[in-house]
């Protein structure tokens, strides 16, 4: 394969749209108001089980400028849903939270009026919350997120670690964790005869279109989602939710077009989130730390209404060489919201189990964490025995001690002071799959020397439209001023979703073909464009089925120096430094940003975030961004991002892997490996927290 | 559990009160209709069009809503709409004037400090608010305190474990007005703290504020 040459790409482009955003002028979906709209706000169950009996909506259509009241007794049917997205067509609650009712009215005040004081009457039942890796109705999920398998076993793990010289066994656990974009999920959905449209801001217009569609039994052809911009997503904007269910169904219900905003407080039960795990990781190696066995058993959670299997122990099947190997993940069904993908779903959590345990070992064994590292570097992926297409760990964990002044550092514990700070550090490694999906795109040459490239592709943040252009760029030979890339619009070719750091990949791929062909169209005619213009398709359905079989990895090496308050426990992170490996970097302006954003959410995950299970009622108390903490600009002082070369032609025609997850991987644990070195206390639950240092 | 309401209320449901108001955004002046109960930031984005100011959270947590009255930053989802009527609003899209950028967005531009820019028009109107604070003297928690002893909090540490020492004589006089707060790093991360980014562009955004500061 050909990796395409690189005038543009590469470069420290602006981001094309940054003029929009910081001019206030980029319209996110909130931010449209067709003629004659109506608000919507929905009603959430105050019980995590049992049934609605009563919804009286008679009163409430008294209220001023109430339009309707809709709940199961009054909705119109889905010709076929799941059970998640099967809204107000039950009058099972399944958990706190669960839209049991919508009210529509003139305005939002209104509405919010109304929905506040909407009576529901409920059969409560028993309910059932609390994760424990002991549960009784523990189950082994027929597969993991992503299609992984869910067990695996290579060798005799048990033996292995019988007469393993050295073992480490330790349970680690991580809190359910809410992703939080900055831009809550809001849909305006208006339908025009049989025609739904919906703005909404989506991570893949085009997977939301078919879910639309199959879901209210219509072609895909009838259903338009506009998403230009969109405020953030780390996953929660992946899949259809129910909210963009209840808008469609209200709008459909009064015949306008309708706006629903989901609040911030509401998003804790309904857009989904990290299932806590817990993880019992086993380490045995030689005493000079060769790792013989690994075995990491997963235990999480996931809701009455839909199975969601995070693949927490899947990094364990290729991270280091150790011929002895088990990983297992189980489920149990609760009565809580339905988890979902958030940043690195499985690595994320996983990492933070391994590179924990794996700095134990490094202690135990009395050999430096990044020694350990470099002597389990495997040669071939241990999971399927294929090549890896390139693996850069080691690079990272040189060029990353190097630069961080990781040499001569003293391992003992607790044993520096700065003041009232006990001051550490530690590192972690990271890793992130590299996947590429189909999609398309199409290329525009107009008369005038300008084109454009359009595909139902996301710009969540990430900077796609910006490396799109560029890569149209070098393809066509242009520069990436004259190149217009259109994207958040299904009704443009369909493209993958904004997810498993593939869209670069994916997308770059269809781009790079649509514009070949364009500039093919254009040789043929004879360099001049008619006035009409020219345009050229691609999809890649045939060439992404068609690549050959490689352990395609991003990898990351991250070094954490924190300084720990000795009296009140206060963590602070000092520093964060990472270096990846992660194919061709498109642009660096926002490779950087992305890397850095990750990070930033790493170091959150490590110190802040958790969202905290009420037992009694099966809500998550700390529902708002006053108890649910994310980190401020004051937590994150010097974070930097690195990385090195890599030409791997085995990828996609630009050489790149994907970034947009593989920076929160592994920050956890470096943070809570260096806040050991501080102190001398392990904290094998995130997140760390000052009451679990101070004893 | 039977029977149980998410709330109760009383039959009367007396008609929403509405207020005429004019308003002043972005030296304009905007006659409107507004209910009472309605918010600065429902305002600007359902009855004015300006939906620069984002609702990140409609209770005064993330600063995504954050405006300029009289100069100075709020949160606009916390604001009245009828509390404002004359009082003089900047929101993002009058930051710049005359077509041109206002320096911060320049900066932001150019340090990226953005990503999906949902906070940004926030960001930078706090930013805009913190400049002219630091102009006037304002301190914050980690400014440098004196004259020592005048305050209850000025025998206390920084909030900030790793924060140098406090230099007394660092600022201000004991008498006559307020020097110019100096804003370093540790200043803005401190006073831009209200606004949070779940993209994690607070390096950029830290140094695209420095730069205007300088
Ligand atoms: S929307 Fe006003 S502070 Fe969040
Ligand atoms: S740029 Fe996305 S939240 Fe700040």
């Amino acid at each position: 394969m050909t990796v395409t040459g690189s005038r543009h790409v590469g470069s420290a482009l602006d981001r094309v749209d940054a003029v929009e955003k910081v001019t206030g002028r980029a319209r996110y979906a909130y931010d449209n108001a067709p003629a004659g709209l109506v608000h919507a706000v929905p009603v959430q169950a105050t019980i995590a089980r049992g049934e609605i009996l009563e919804v009286d909506v008679d009163a409430i259509l008294k209220r001023p400028g109430v339009v309707a009241a809709i709940w199961h007794g009054n909705a119109p049917r889905l010709p076929s849903a799941d059970e998640e997205l099967a809204v107000l067509q039950s009058r099972r609650v399944a958990y706190r939270g669960q839209y049991v009712a919508v009210v529509v009215a003139e305005t939002l005040e209104d509405a919010r009026n109304a929905a506040r004081l909407l009576r529901v009457e409920y059969a409560a039942e028993e309910h059932d919350v609390e994760l424990r890796a002991d549960h009784p109705r523990m189950y082994r999920p027929e597969r993991v997120n992503a299609g992984y398998a869910t067990d695996t076993e290579d060798g005799d793990p048990d033996a292995a670690l019988a007469s393993a010289p050295v073992v480490v066994d330790a349970v680690y656990s991580t809190p359910a964790e809410h992703n939080n974009p900055m831009e809550p999920h809001a849909t305006i959905a208006e339908w025009d005869g049989d025609g739904l449209t919906v703005h909404e801001p989506t991570q893949g217009a085009s997977s939301l279109r078919a879910s639309l569609g199959s879901l209210f039994g219509m072609p895909p052809a009838h259903v338009r989602v506009v998403s230009p911009y969109v405020g953030g997503g780390f996953g929660a904007k992946l899949k259809i939710l129910p909210h963009v269910v209840i808008a469609a169904l209200a709008a459909k219900q009064v015949g306008r077009p309708v706006k629903l905003a989901v609040t911030r407080r509401q998003m804790f039960a309904v857009t989904g989130y990290r299932t806590p795990t817990i993880q019992r990781v086993r380490l045995g190696a030689e005493a000079g730390g060769r790792l013989v066995a690994i075995t990491h058993d997963v235990y999480e959670q996931t809701s009455i209404v839909a199975e969601f299997a995070e693949q927490a122990a899947v990094p364990s099947r290729m991270m280091y060489a150790a011929p002895h190997r088990r990983t297992t993940h189980r489920l149990v069904r609760l009565d809580v919201p339905t988890p979902s993908y958030m940043r690195g779903p499985g690595e994320t959590p996983g990492m933070f189990a391994l590179e924990s345990a794996m700095d134990e070992l490094a202690i135990a064994c009395g050999v430096d964490p990044v020694e350990l590292r470099v002597r389990n570097e495997p040669e071939t992926d241990p999971e399927s025995g294929l090549p890896f297409s390139s693996r850069n760990l080691v690079a990272c964990l040189r060029e990353g001690a190097r630069r961080f002044g990781w040499a001569g550092r003293d391992p003992e514990p607790g044993v520096r002071r700065g003041g009232r700070l006990l001051v550490g550090t530690g590192v972690a490694a990271s890793t992130y799959p590299a996947y590429r999906a189909p999609s398309s795109a199409s290329a525009r040459a107009e008369p005038d020397g300008r084109f454009t490239v359009r595909l139902a592709a996301a710009d969540i943040g990430t900077g796609a439209r910006t490396i799109l252009a560029q890569i149209a760029a070098d393809t066509l030979r242009t520069s990436p001023g004259l190149v217009v890339v259109e994207l958040g619009d299904s009704a443009l070719p369909s493209a993958v979703v904004a997810g498993g750091s593939m869209g670069s990949a994916s997308w770059g791929t269809a781009v790079v073909r649509a514009c070949e062909a364009l500039r093919d169209r254009l040789e043929a005619a004879g360099g001049a464009v008619p006035p009409g213009g020219l345009e050229a398709t691609a999809d890649t359905t045939q060439e992404v089925r068609a690549q050959e079989p490689f352990a395609r990895h991003a990898f990351g090496a991250q070094f954490a120096e924190v300084g720990v308050d000795a009296d009140t426990g206060e963590t602070r992170v000092l520093r964060l430094l990472g270096v990846f490996a992660a194919g061709r970097i498109l642009n660096p302006t926002t490779a950087r940003s992305q890397f850095i954003g990750g990070m930033t959410m790493g170091l959150s995950m490590a110190l802040l975030e958790e969202s905290i299970m009420d037992r009694e009622f099966g809500d998550y108390l700390n529902h708002d961004l006053a108890q649910y903490h994310i980190a401020g600009c004051a937590d994150v002082r010097d974070v930097q991002a690195f990385w090195v070369e890599e030409d791997d032609s085995h990828l996609n025609p630009m050489g790149s892997k994907g970034i947009g997850e593989i920076g929160i991987v592994g920050t956890a644990a470096a943070i809570a490996n260096a806040v050991h070195h501080a102190t001398g206390v392990r904290i094998r639950d995130l997140p760390i927290r000052m009451d679990k240092l101070v004893r | 559990m039977k029977g149980d309401a998410n709330t109760t209320y009383d039959d009367a449901a007396p008609a929403p009160i509405t207020v005429d108001l004019q308003l002043s955004v972005n030296d304009q002046l905007y006659p409107v209709t507004v209910d009472t109960r309605e918010t600065l930031l429902d305002t600007l984005r359902g009855r004015l069009d300006l939906t620069g100011a984002k609702k990140g959270c409609d209770h005064g947590q993330c600063g995504a809503c954050t405006v300029l009255v009289d100069g100075r930053r709020v949160v606009s989802c916390l604001t009245l709409t009828v509390s404002v009527d004359d009082r003089t609003i900047t929101t993002v899209e009058g930051l710049g004037s005359g077509g041109a950028l206002h320096p911060l967005q320049k900066a932001f531009i150019d340090h990226d400090a953005l990503q999906c820019g949902f906070c940004t028009p926030g960001q930078l109107c706090s930013a805009a608010g913190v400049l002219a604070e630091a102009a006037a003297g304002w301190p914050s928690l980690v400014t440098p305190r004196s004259p020592p002893g005048a305050g209850p909090e000025a025998a206390g540490c920084s909030h900030d474990p790793a924060a140098p020492p406090h230099d007394p004589a660092a600022r201000a006089l004991p008498d006559g007005p307020p020097e110019p707060v100096r804003l370093g790093e540790e200043e803005i991360r401190e006073r831009m703290s209200g606004n949070l980014c779940r993209c994690g562009a607070y390096p950029g955004i830290v140094a695209a504020i420095a730069e205007v500061a300088r």
